[in-house]
């Protein structure tokens, strides 16, 4: 049985996160670290001891915004961006996604816009969003006046082909 | 030049003012639009953060449908932009994923087609002299801060695009207008992105540092090309000491004295107005 470091390396290829030297430059230049748990350097060395529900179960992997500072500024090029792709992938697999339930309830949000219609349409996307986690009267406002300026419109065109899209989703597995 | 033209899902909705800006713009310099076929959702972060073949399928439907075009793809929005230069990056050094992909598609990926974002396509091939020649209206008095953003730069050896800790194009495309672009060090910072509606918090604390800054930086508004970094600009700054944001062709076509500027406007969140006609420029 692999642990959990080759399991994550295995899935990401590329650099082998124990190139790593802890220099903390991605935690440096991270705009969320602030909100983390654990700030991504930490992540990667509970990841080399084996800290497996931990990591998975954390805020840290939700609150990623994936905006590749970490990557861009890593001396040892290892990919901390694509990393917490991975932790994500595999939590939502093992169905432990529950550091940030209201970040993975918009990504199934938006991703089953594009389900349905190969476009996403705003309004609809936010309404599912909102029904999903519960958190129904925040911007509203806002909403209302997007509507009214004609930004945001209940339907709006979608791709014709559906059958490619929905094949795309079947064979990825989603 | 003719381009395709990828136009994606906010430019439709939320970046409404940014679709029909670069349609203008993209007119009065000479540059014809090709939409692409029947496109979908390039998946966006949702797609690359949960699923990782997802991500790279969902652009490629679009980028094999263009194929065909034989051109370059204009892609507005940053972040279709950098989900099509990941997918082509993970393609192009991938064989086994490249067919599997394919398969999923039903057609061949032939690597052709050269994804550029219209910052580029005005900066390089149009050039800053065109630009300034076409210019009906000096933007004396405005003073913008250019904000890039993450998704068109990182990672640099993905995106292939500008200086990726200190971008200059926007700032240069700016002062061939007449505006006096401010340096400031906020240039490729991170707004949250989609965390906005469910970590609203966190974007409110990112985009009011920024709005600070540039003012510290002597600016009096902020320009973009992504529809996320408008949005969270327009709409999630602290009222007290925030700045009207742009998208940079809207400020190309207030220069370029174009139609439709003033309908643009309206739509914004943080009405720009009473800045432009304080300056003269409404």
């Amino acid at each position: 049985m692999s642990t959990f470091l080759e399991e994550v390396n295995d899935r990401m290829g590329g650099t082998p996160i124990q190139s790593c030297f802890h220099c903390r430059k991605c935690t440096a230049g991270c705009p969320v670290a602030f909100a983390m748990e654990y700030n991504p350097n930490a992540v990667v060395k509970m990841i080399q001891m084996g800290m497996k529900e931990k990591v998975l179960t954390s805020s840290t992997i939700w609150l990623c915004a994936s905006c590749e500072t970490c990557v861009t500024r890593c001396p040892n090029e290892v990919d901390i961006a694509g990393m917490m792709d991975t932790l994500r992938e595999m939590a939502i697999e093992s169905g432990v996604s529950k550091g940030e339930k209201n970040v993975v309830k918009f990504h199934e949000a938006f991703l089953s816009s594009i389900k349905m219609g190969g476009r996403i349409n705003e309004p609809t996307m936010l309404v599912h969003y909102k029904l999903k986690s519960g958190d129904l009267f925040s911007d509203l406002g806002l909403g209302m006046s997007m509507f009214m300026k004609g930004k945001i419109k209940p339907i709006s065109p979608r791709t014709k082909d559906m059958g490619s899209v929905r094949k795309i989703f079947k064979s990825t597995g989603k | 030049m003719k381009v395709s033209y990828y136009p994606g899902c906010s430019l439709h909705a939320t970046g409404k003012e940014y679709d029909q800006s670069v349609k203008a713009v993209s007119d009065a310099v000479g540059i014809e639009l090709q939409e692409v076929e029947d496109w979908s959702c390039c998946g966006a972060s949702s797609a690359h953060m949960t699923n990782f073949k997802l991500s790279v399928a969902l652009p490629a439907r679009n980028i094999i449908a263009a194929q065909k075009d034989k051109l370059d793809m204009m892609v507005p929005c940053a972040a279709c932009f950098n989900r099509f230069k990941s997918a082509q990056h993970h393609l192009d050094g991938d064989d086994a994923l490249k067919a599997e992909v394919e398969e999923i598609i039903g057609a061949k990926y032939d690597a052709s087609v050269s994804v550029r974002n219209p910052i580029d396509i005005l900066y390089n091939d149009i050039g800053l002299e065109k630009l300034g020649e076409a210019v009906t209206r000096k933007l004396d008095g405005l003073k913008p801060v250019s904000y890039y953003g993450c998704l068109l730069l990182r990672p640099p050896e993905v995106c292939q695009f500008d200086d990726y800790e200190n971008p200059y194009m926007m700032d240069g495309i700016m002062n061939a207008l007449g505006a006096d672009a401010r340096n400031w060090s906020c240039k490729t910072d991170c707004c949250g992105g989609s965390l906005t509606l469910s970590k609203t918090e966190i974007v409110v604390h990112l985009v009011d540092k920024m709005m600070m800054m540039a003012s510290e930086a002597g600016a009096n508004c902020i320009v973009t090309a992504c529809p996320v970094c408008f949005a969270n600009l327009d709409t999630r700054a602290s009222e007290k000491g925030r700045l009207p944001a742009f998208y940079f062709t809207e400020i190309i076509a207030l220069a370029l004295g174009l139609k439709g500027t003033e309908e643009w406007f309206k739509m914004h969140n943080v009405d720009p107005r009473p800045l432009l006609t304080s300056l003269g420029l409404m």
